[in-house]
């Protein structure tokens, strides 16, 4: 057993709260990815914050393990990132099979001027331990051993019934945020839906540790030729010498049949043997089936209760959206719960719920399509997709319909005016994109609102509405032309604290800057506020 | 013009998507009747014998 998932990382203590009712500005119920990430965001700017979790250390296997590159560009903002990379799993290569023949291989070049990779593969308790501990450096308070059994949602605040090994205690909240996972007892106990479709396959997956010398490349099967394999296949490495393999198994199957040792190393050494002609010595690290569910809320907020993470929305695990979609729940969030507790409008939350919506049904989309790739659900579906895999073997143009999941990519949320006609990737409501500048990368000028200058003249700071967005100027080199000009000239944009778009112009205009800052803190109808 | 074997789909996933759904609710018969309507008419937009007699040799 791995040490780092069976040590409390944050024991339950008994708290002063617990003799006497108090009244937080904000409560998180969860540390998981989503509800740590939110707290250091929050802490950052100053907000206290209490996390409530039943357990008191993270969780057992490896869960996630792939992160993207805006992930980790959000974990960098908050001092999380650089132990993440330095451990986690950079590979390039992926080879396609389809049965018994290579249909083809990949190399991923990485795009210049970034400071993240496109990706890392890192077990899901690295993250969550790295978590912990910038949680804890930044006066986070996680409260272990602390289950959430009661939830009443008030006008003015939220009454929580929380039990510990004491015993239960009342808390209260001004606001709320649910991140406990996929099974939200939080979303039951409000009495709330959690609507979707439910795929009939199992997964099993299979982290093996082997210190063979083994290559670093991104194995997938459709159709695998191993013994009793299922329907598909994956080999991917993580840190210290684990492989996760994953096999598709279908829907009826005997589940413990299928998670006896023996009966799992004949798949592992048929798989492993079948590019390298030998077994390699391995250990069973960690073993699970899973069934898989493309699922989500109908609304992410309820009053003073809003639900972030897994508790939101679930995908399949192909593409990778789980975890990575969540974290950027919390980066919508942070800024947004921020501006509320100084005293602004709460509808701005309402955009907090309306974007992160839009962005789990594209997650759900992604991989629902990946999923039908994978389990064809109809014979012509079938037909369709073995064709695509005999024609990908020699012809390049079948290659990007095969789908064996989608890299999570950040979504571009709908509705902002563009005022350039630049480059499609950084259009209004899209996330920046990064580029090297004299002193390092842009997403580490990034705090804040900013006014990114690009050959343009504007004011050191823009003060609107209560917050203030800080020039930050672009060199002219190739990559910000491709990146950010276009056929444009010159260009000023308009990036919020989440570094997401808000709008961009051909010149510095400050009505219409202006403008876009208040309707991106929901405060357009200014004339009727105070 | 040559037979085009290079990736000239935008939002293949899309595509692909639309292409299944097409099927949708169909039995397998009205399927590959769909199909074979489905290559008449493209076949018809390239106009090309060169080409469709390529692309029937590349199907093969
Ligand atoms: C096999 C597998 C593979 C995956 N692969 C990937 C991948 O490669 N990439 C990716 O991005 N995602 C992946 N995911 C998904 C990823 O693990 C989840 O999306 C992610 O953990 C969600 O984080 P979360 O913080 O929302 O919830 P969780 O991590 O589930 O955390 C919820 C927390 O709430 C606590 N809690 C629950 N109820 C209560 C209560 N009543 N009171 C107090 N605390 C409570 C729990 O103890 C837990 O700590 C995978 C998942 C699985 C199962």
């Amino acid at each position: 057993m791995n040490a780092v998932f069976d040590t409390p990382l944050y024991p339950y203590a008994w708290h002063a709260d617990q003799d006497t009712l108090a009244r937080h500005r904000v409560v998180i119920v969860g540390a998981g990815p989503v509800g740590l990430t939110l707290a250091i965001d929050l802490a950052l700017q100053g907000v206290a914050v209490v996390v409530l979790d039943d357990n008191d250390r993270v969780s057992t296997g490896s869960r996630a393990i792939c992160f993207a590159k805006r992930t980790l560009e959000i974990l960098d903002r908050l001092g999380v990132a650089a132990p993440l990379t330095a451990k986690g799993v950079q590979w390039n290569k992926g080879r396609v099979f389809f049965g018994e023949r290579e249909v083809y291989d990949f190399t991923l070049l990485a795009e210049d001027g970034h400071k993240q990779p496109a990706f890392i593969n890192l077990q899901q308790y690295y993250l969550e331990a790295a978590l912990v501990a910038r949680a804890h450096a930044v006066g986070v308070q996680i409260r272990g051993g602390n289950r959430v059994i009661g939830v009443v949602s008030h006008d003015d605040h939220v009454a929580l019934t929380v039990d510990t090994p004491d015993g239960p205690y009342p808390l209260e909240a001004d606001w709320l945020v649910a991140c406990d996972g996929a099974r939200s007892p939080l979303r039951d106990m409000l009495g709330l839906a959690f609507e979707g479709r439910v795929f009939e396959d199992n997964f099993l997956i299979a982290d093996v540790k082997m210190a063979a010398d083994f290559p670093t490349e991104r194995w997938f099967w459709f159709a695998p030729p191993f013994e009793g394999a299922g329907r598909s296949a994956l080999l991917h490495k993580q840190p210290d010498d684990v492989w996760r393999i994953d096999f598709q198994l279908g829907w009826d199957i005997d589940r413990t049949a299928e998670l006896d040792p023996v009966r799992i190393r004949t798949r592992v050494d048929a798989m492993l043997s079948s590019q390298t002609g030998a077994v390699p010595a391995y250990d069973l690290e960690w073993t699970s089936i899973y069934t898989f569910q493309c699922r989500r809320m109908e609304k992410f907020r309820h009053g003073r209760v809003l639900f972030a993470g897994d508790a939101a929305h679930q995908v399949s695990p192909f593409g990778a959206r789980g975890a990575n979609s969540g974290i950027q729940d919390a980066d919508n969030l942070a800024w947004k719960l921020v501006l509320v507790l100084d005293g602004g409008r709460d509808d701005l939350l309402d955009t907090y719920a309306a974007e992160r919506e839009f962005a789990a049904d594209e997650n759900i989309l992604h991989s629902t399509r990946a999923t039908d790739f994978l389990t064809p659900k109809t014979s012509m579906s079938q037909i369709f997709r073995d064709a695509v895999l005999d024609l990908a073997a020699s012809h390049a143009f079948a290659r990007p319909l095969v789908n064996s999941g989608r890299l999570s990519v950040p979504c571009i949320y709908p509705g902002l005016a563009d005022g350039l006609a630049g480059p499609g990737l950084t259009r209004p409501g899209a996330a920046c994109v990064d580029v090297a500048v004299d002193q390092g990368f842009l997403v580490e000028q990034l705090h804040g609102f900013c006014m990114l200058a690009i050959n343009c003249d504007a004011p050191e700071a823009l003060r609107e509405a209560g917050v203030v967005a800080r020039r930050v100027d672009l060199p002219m080199t190739d990559a910000v032309r491709a990146r950010y000009l276009g056929d444009a000239s010159a260009a000023i944009y308009l990036l919020r604290p989440d570094q997401h778009i808000v709008g961009r112009w051909p010149a510095y205009d400050e009505d219409a800057l202006r403008a876009a800052m208040r309707a991106a803190i929901g405060k357009n109808e200014d004339a009727i506020e105070p | 013009m040559p037979l085009n074997l290079d990736p000239n789909i935008v939002d293949p996933d899309g595509f692909y998507d639309d292409l299944l759904a097409a099927h949708m609710g169909l039995s397998h018969a009205e399927s590959d009747a769909l199909n074979a309507r489905l290559i008449l008419i493209l076949c018809n937009q390239i106009g090309d014998r060169d080409v469709i007699r390529a692309a029937l040799r590349a199907a093969r």
